[in-house]
């Protein structure tokens, strides 16, 4: 899991990037604003990822899918 | 968040910002800077005696608008929340220097476009200069580059910076004796659009730039990072609308020599923002969007607000910042150092690991 809680864009984002270079088909991040959480959901899909956002009070566990 | 209302969103605001900013400048504002961020903070800071350059004391409403405009924003969709603690003094000295930066440019990188779409070919080295240090900071980002986390703070933390402008445009309204204002004729201080206007002009710019999280320096560096463009697209059609309305209400005006609060030093107007660019890179953000920020409650942006603040006063007191003439050699010797400082920022921040605790304590 990509644990990008308290950084700000574009870290999240670069972090995510470099998860995906394993390819593998799931990957999980966490984000604590709107701004990574936009970002990081815009760069999956064109990664052509899919997005499920599970919101946990203020925090949200991306669960970015093919 | 569908992926084209996303892109159309920010084309539409940046489109009516563009409109607005060229707007401002035929309400009174000076040309080519509806709006300019460090210009404004400039001002701001000799408004409130921070400086001593009477051509340049005015508190501008815009900036406290935009803030305001953030902040109001941000609380309507619950995305208000105080939070900081990563890194404050690192981002205070890039904001210093970002300043250094725009002051030797005249303008931060939202006026730059601006200044483009008013037929300034002098803004063409800026760009470029920009494009080099965006960059520059793209490569230490690539390399792990990170100023580290923020933290929930509390709860009252993140009103300061909304709680100070509210402040300050009391004192704008008051006029109290140790409030300056530029006089008539004395400079680009002395030119403005009535308060409500420009107050009005920063509160939609503030609510749009936070809805669609606008960045100057985030659209090149999302392209070259991510081939993301949508920052990008709101660059342009504020340089599209803003270019535009200077056409048809006759504020174009195309060449080098003799442009509005601008010089002609090609290189210098280079430097200046190459650093311009480079350390908002290392901030995460433009001018505009560390104000933006601070209005969402982060207090780490306030900081750097208060860096740019502190970065113009320390720039006119020391004659640092460039004027119509040219730039000052004491405002070359600034940015060099500015440029140098920033890159150690970079090093350090992506190549010196912190020590384990127990090593620390021997």
């Amino acid at each position: 899991m990509v644990d990008a809680r308290g950084l700000s864009c574009p870290m999240p984002v670069i972090m995510t990037q470099k998860a995906m270079k394993s390819k593998e088909d799931y990957y999980e991040v966490m984000v604590d604003a709107q701004a990574p959480l936009e970002n990081v959901t815009r760069f999956a899909k064109s990664q052509g990822y899919n997005v499920e956002v599970e919101d946990r009070g203020g925090e949200y566990l991306l669960k970015i899918s093919r | 968040m569908e992926k084209k209302n996303d892109k159309l969103m920010i084309i539409i605001a940046g489109l009516v910002i563009g409109v607005i900013a060229a707007g401002l400048a035929f309400l009174g504002n000076p040309k080519n800077m509806g709006f300019c961020i460090a210009c404004f903070i400039r001002d701001t800071a000799g408004g409130l005696g921070l400086h001593k350059a009477p051509p340049v004391q005015y508190i501008r409403p815009e900036i406290i608008g935009i803030v305001i405009g953030s902040f109001c924003a941000a609380f309507a969709k619950k995305e208000f929340s105080s939070k900081g603690g990563s890194a404050p003094m690192t981002r205070f000295v890039l904001g210093f220097f970002a300043m250094v930066g725009c002051l030797m440019f005249l303008g931060c990188p939202f006026r730059m476009i601006l200044r483009l779409a008013g037929g300034d070919m002098n803004a063409i080295f800026g760009l470029v200069g920009f494009v080099i240090g965006i960059f520059c900071g793209i490569f230490f980002l690539k390399n792990g580059y990170s100023l580290k986390r923020t933290y929930s703070l509390t709860a009252g933390e993140g009103y300061w910076m909304p709680i100070i402008e509210v402040v300050i445009f009391a004192l704008l309204l008051i006029k109290p004796a140790f409030i300056l204002f530029s006089e008539e004729g004395a400079g680009p201080g002395a030119m403005h659009a009535a308060v409500g206007i420009s107050l009005a002009a920063g509160l939609v710019v503030g609510v749009l730039a936070q809805r669609t999280r606008l960045c100057m320096v985030g659209g090149m560096r999302d392209l070259v990072l991510f081939k993301e463009t949508r920052l990008l697209w709101g660059f342009i059609a504020i340089l599209v609308a803003a270019l535009i309305t200077n056409l048809v209400l006759g504020g174009f005006k195309f060449g080098f020599a003799e442009q509005p609060v601008a010089h002609t030093d090609g290189l210098w107007n280079c430097l200046g923002m190459l650093l311009v660019g480079f350390a908002c890179v290392l901030l995460g953000g433009c001018p505009l969007r560390q104000l933006i920020m601070s209005g969402e409650g982060n207090a780490d942006s306030a900081v750097t607000v208060l860096g740019l603040l502190v970065g113009a006063a320390f720039c006119h007191n020391f004659g640092l910042a460039s004027s119509g003439e040219g730039p000052t050699p004491a405002g070359k010797v600034a940015v060099i150092i500015g440029i140098v400082v920033v890159a150690l920022i970079g090093v350090v921040n992506t190549y010196v690991k912190e020590k384990a605790p127990a090593k620390e304590a021997a």
